[in-house]
């Protein structure tokens, strides 16, 4: 048996190598080109500061609202969510974190001094203190943020998650 | 196994057959010069890759064609490979295919019987050039955009029917949206496609005439 290789078996696994080679080094990064998208973490969800507990006064409702950006390729998009922050007493875990968007069409509904309640300019929803549905379509309460935290420097932090 | 397998298949594809006329052609004896029309089908197929994988966040209008392409080479995974070998690949391949028309030009090999190969020819380095031209205003940025400006007025000098093709290539009168969408039809779906077909016209004479020898002094 010969241990030779003829000329012509050399050029061709030669090739299949060196073309397997240049195959690779582009075919690999066009799968990840192609999959990046999914590779992605988006961040649908973060601790939002929303104000000084200090600044809260005690039984009337704190307006706050933030801007979340989100960025899909060169687009960026910026939702804007807000709400009411209700403190009950000086304990600092004693309060109620509304939503201010109205769980009828996603209007935002308004503090109103004058009635004590909420008022969504959509549909004249009215809702209590507390975000129950006293009046209007709305088929369930305001929703709440239900986790929050207060840091060192006595600022209140909400856990804001997407959808 | 896979014997039983490739032989079933050779049996009605006729593998074996393909082979050796395709790939096992006897070759006058040649030398590198000969591989410039192979390089040209590779850089062909290789552009035609990269470009369609561009086309996955390319966004042809006036509003995101210049930020698609900002996000595909910072944003996107090896975007910058893959952007970087469709730029330098086109301006190669309008080379490549210059230098392969100087051979066959050099070494006579466009006479009896391979006269269509060679007008084929000047219709793929058309069509090669037409490329080039077209993919140059996609970027929108403002070389782009002059030159295309520049390129078309050009055009436009033409003797009675120049304002005519301005129009024509411009989509108006002005370059405008409507401009850079033909110009992304054109570089996508119709000078591919001639392309396509040309050099399998080109291609196919190649095989059936083979490659002409080099011609000696006394000839």
């Amino acid at each position: 048996m010969s241990e030779a290789i003829s000329r012509r078996d050399f050029i061709k696994v030669t090739t299949s190598i060196i073309g397997g080679i240049i195959g690779a080094a582009i075919g690999v990064p066009a799968v990840y080109y192609l999959i990046d998208p999914a590779l992605r973490e988006g961040a649908k969800e973060a601790w939002i500061p929303i104000g000084k507990l200090e600044n809260m006064e005690i039984g009337k409702p704190y307006p706050f609202s933030f801007t979340r950006v989100q960025v899909n390729g060169w687009e960026r998009t910026s939702t804007t969510r807000g709400g009411f922050v209700i403190r009950n007493s000086e304990d600092p875990n004693d309060l109620l974190i509304l939503n201010s968007r109205c769980t009828h069409l996603a209007c935002t509904v308004n503090w109103s001094e004058t009635d004590q309640v909420y008022l969504c300019p959509c549909h004249d929803a009215k809702f209590s203190k507390e975000g129950e549905v006293l009046d209007g379509p709305p088929p369930r309460p305001l929703d709440r943020y239900a986790e929050f935290r207060v840091n060192e420097e006595g600022m209140l932090e909400i856990f804001y998650q997407e959808g | 196994m896979w014997k039983k397998i490739f032989d079933w298949l050779d049996e009605r594809l006729g593998l074996n057959d393909l082979y050796n006329t395709l790939l096992d052609r006897p070759e006058p004896r040649g030398n590198w010069w000969n591989t410039l029309g192979s390089a040209s089908l590779f850089l062909f197929v290789l552009q035609g890759l990269t470009g369609i994988f561009l086309t996955i966040y390319y966004t042809p209008s006036p509003d995101h064609a210049y930020d698609s392409i900002q996000y595909i080479m910072e944003g996107v995974a090896f975007g910058w490979l893959i952007r970087g070998i469709h730029h330098w690949g086109a301006s190669l391949m309008v080379l490549v295919v210059f230098i392969h028309m100087l051979r066959v030009f050099v070494t006579a090999s466009y006479k009896y019987p391979r006269e269509l190969t060679w007008f084929i020819g000047i219709g793929l380095l058309l069509a090669t050039i037409g490329m080039g031209f077209t993919g140059y205003l996609l970027p929108w940025n403002q070389r782009s955009y002059w030159a295309t400006t520049v390129g078309t007025q050009i055009a436009g000098t033409a003797p009675l029917i120049g304002e005519f093709i301005l129009k024509a290539l411009r989509g108006g009168p002005d370059l405008s949206a409507l401009t850079l969408q033909r110009f992304f039809s054109a570089h996508i779906w119709i000078i591919p496609a001639i392309l396509m077909a040309l050099i399998g016209i080109h291609l196919y004479l190649i095989i059936k005439h083979g490659e002409s020898h080099f011609p000696k002094k006394d000839e």
